[in-house]
């Protein structure tokens, strides 16, 4: 008992110590470019706020989600800013655990965000957690081999206009795959394609009724057409591909047509790292027959989370690192191809922007025809896009990637697939009390 | 003759352990090598074993981007310290039980054993209330509570088994010899049973250096070890092998050369008695 209190009295002592001096925000966040571009930035806002210091945690995503949700859910205030997705900010701000962002300052330009992003982070019109950066999804293909193969890829294409291109760009013998799909499974990887392409095929993941629609055709359309694509003109082992893999075989020149995150352009247009640098072409999300271009919208935000002491000086960070000066900034000093896409619209009004990055006009034409309001043309009980934003996907979207990865693999059949994915969502669905 | 047979036999077990060897070594090779090529090379098919670009870049990166010492520090105040403070409780305890054990002695040690049975994540929520609470959430002290207790079962099983091996008559002599507790204990017991003793130590500091579940999960900035040091270089959206590679060989490097340097202790205790 008296070491505790010696420990208790310790522990208090250095924390009256602290807060005589500096304060220390801690801030988690994942290892993306753009946010390894902020740390390294951040002398600028330490210069501008002598008082406050920064600590950063960079962790895996997953375990960053793990890490993360621990301390929220608990309220134990070991993070003063979280780097959150799209998925988490409106189930959070729902039960409590982020602070609403109301003293972001004059400065921040609320209405400059772009409103689908705007409305992807705000709960009943409030703020609850400023967007970093933006993502939607497009096709990205090489102009070369369209050429040689003689196919032309329009503006916006169909799902069966891709799948006659990719066949004829794939030449086994050079190994060069016509086109490359995420395949590996997880609610974030496979199954973001998976739901934005049934989404494009009409597919909904749940009636009015909560009641799971894997058993109805337009899930069968899609899938089918996915894993008889990929059969023909994909690349071996594709069940174990996600956005690094596919990448990685994208920049080698291994293929030809790559459908996945807007942000790629700018890692596929790099030199540096790229062989087909110059002649990458792009176009929107393919439709399967209806208008709904898969829906697809991400961004990463910086959220306060309810239990940190340094609310104020959280919220300075935030304003700092997702206002208009925070781009000047990054252009400043790397140029504008670096500044983080995807959240505001002054930017893509910036000549200069259009002029350094040349993917910038069709990613924002590719988050505008984004409605997460309405994912799937039927009327559905969920909001998302590429995913279904409740408490319970990230669990049920994994079960459901795994027999989908494993139809792809060939282990099972997609009626098999899909049957089981009925089975399993709606026993979830039950244990969840969606449906009675 | 029979002088060949022996030979060839005796090669012919050399080449199998070498290539077995190797065959366990091969990752931590691919590993060390990766972290010498940039990132698209690092994922180039057909890999490229040696003959690529050497670079020094990813280890440049992860040093100006990362504090690797404050992580090694807290890596070796946590694995050492849990080791200690494990062997200090667990020396008495399994000395009771090998030398003189009740009709219980073989429940309680199965009862140890059982709380490794349950996976960690089970209690994950009530320990971090509990840290929270107390003020233990992100600091060394904290860790190096939360190692013992976690590797404390395995230390008092290794220790156990190494005391059986001890002759309790060599002990009685001594007592016939007029050698008190404490003195029996000290100048008869320890000796013998310090190759036990080194490699249930080595055993535990390599176990708790790469423990990655509670050290990830009840640190922040603060008392962060390696395993939160490796965990930040894979990136959801960008490729990282290379650079991840160069944290990673950082991260293995001291305690390999640890293990490197007490090899000797290591393999004398794990074949303590083996050959009976």
């Amino acid at each position: 008992m008296l070491s505790r209190t010696l420990l208790l009295g310790a522990v208090s002592a250095l924390a009256l110590g602290g807060a005589a001096h500096a304060e220390t925000l801690t801030i988690a966040t994942v290892n993306n470019s753009d946010m390894i571009r902020m740390q390294k930035l951040t002398e600028d806002f330490t210069k501008k706020n002598p008082d406050i210091q920064l600590e950063w945690v960079t962790l895996e995503e997953n375990v960053l989600r793990q890490r993360v949700t621990t301390d929220i859910a608990t309220k134990a205030g070991q993070y003063d800013i979280v780097t959150i997705g799209t998925y988490e900010v409106p189930i959070w701000a729902k039960q409590g655990w982020l602070l609403p962002l109301d003293g972001l300052g004059d400065s921040y330009d609320k209405a400059d965000l772009l409103p689908a992003i705007s409305d992807a982070v705000s709960v009943d019109g409030k703020l609850y957690a400023s967007p970093f950066y933006g993502e939607s999804a497009m096709v990205m293909y090489r102009k070369d081999l369209a050429e040689k193969a003689g196919v032309t890829i329009p503006e916006k294409p169909t799902w069966d206009q891709i799948a006659e291109a990719a066949k004829k760009m794939t030449d086994k013998s050079t190994e060069t795959y016509g086109i490359c799909l995420r395949g590996k499974a997880g609610w974030g990887e496979n199954m973001a394609l998976l739901t934005a392409t049934a989404n494009s095929y009409g597919a909904r993941w749940f009636d009015e009724k909560w009641t799971p629609q894997f058993d109805q055709p337009e899930w069968k359309k899609a899938l089918q057409f996915y894993v008889d694509l990929m059969k023909e003109a994909g690349p071996p082992g594709a069940s174990s591909n996600g956005f690094n893999e596919n990448l990685a075989l994208f920049q080698t020149g291994k293929c030809g047509i790559w459908i996945d995150a807007t942000v790629a352009a700018s890692f596929v247009t790099n030199p540096k790292e790229s062989k087909v640098a110059d002649q990458v072409g792009y176009a929107l999300f393919p439709t399967g027959g209806v208008e709904n271009h898969g829906n697809w919208l991400w961004a990463w935000n910086l959220g306060v989370p309810a239990g940190t002491q340094k609310a104020e000086a959280a919220q300075k960070f935030v304003s700092w690192a997702t206002d208009k000066a925070y781009s000047e900034l990054v252009a400043s000093k790397e140029g504008w191809a670096n500044v983080p896409p995807g959240t505001r619209k002054s930017l893509y009004a910036n000549p200069e922007y259009e002029k350094a990055a040349p993917f910038a006009k069709i990613t924002l034409d590719a988050m505008n025809a984004a409605d997460t309001s309405k994912p799937t043309v039927k009327p559905v009980p969920y909001t998302g896009g590429q995913f279904v934003a409740i408490p319970e996907f990230q669990g049920i979207g994994t079960a459901v990637g795994q027999q989908f990865s494993a139809a792809l693999a060939g282990s099972v059949s997609v009626d098999q697939a899909l049957q089981s994915a009925q089975q399993l969502t709606t026993r979830e669905m039950t244990k969840g009390g969606y449906i009675k | 003759m029979a002088r060949a047979v022996t030979t060839r036999r005796k090669m012919t077990f050399t080449i199998i352990g070498w290539a077995i060897g190797l065959l366990i070594f091969f990752p931590i090779l691919w590993t060390f090598l990766t972290s010498f090529k940039t990132e698209g090379t690092a994922v180039a098919t057909p890999p490229q074993f040696l003959f690529f670009d050497w670079t020094l870049e990813n280890y440049h990166e992860v040093q100006s981007r990362s504090n690797y010492m404050k992580h090694v520090t807290n890596s070796v105040v946590i694995s050492v310290g849990s080791t200690l403070i494990g062997l200090a409780l667990a020396i008495p305890v399994a000395w009771a039980m090998a030398f003189s054990p009740t009709k219980r002695t073989k429940d309680v040690l199965m009862w140890m054993l059982s709380t490794k049975m349950m996976p960690p994540v089970g209690v994950l929520v009530p320990l971090y209330l509990i840290f929270r609470d107390w003020g233990l959430l992100d600091t060394r002290l904290g860790l190096v509570a939360v190692l013992t207790m976690i590797n404390l079962p395995i230390i008092v099983w290794m220790l156990y088994t190494y005391f059986k091996e001890i002759p309790g008559e060599i002990l009685e002599a001594a007592r016939m010899d007029g050698a008190s507790l404490m003195k029996e204990i000290v100048y008869v017991l320890t000796p013998m049973a310090v190759p036990g003793i080194a490699s249930t130590m080595l055993l535990n500091i390599i176990l708790a250096w790469n423990e990655a579940f509670w050290t990830l999960n009840l640190s922040a900035a603060n008392a962060a070890p390696l395993t939160a040091f490796i965990a930040s270089y894979s990136s959801p959206e960008g490729l990282f092998w290379a650079k991840l590679s160069a944290a990673s060989t950082m991260a293995i490097a001291p305690i390999l050369i640890m293990g490197w340097f007490s090899q000797k202790q290591l393999v004398r205790g794990l074949t303590f008695g083996a050959v009976k």
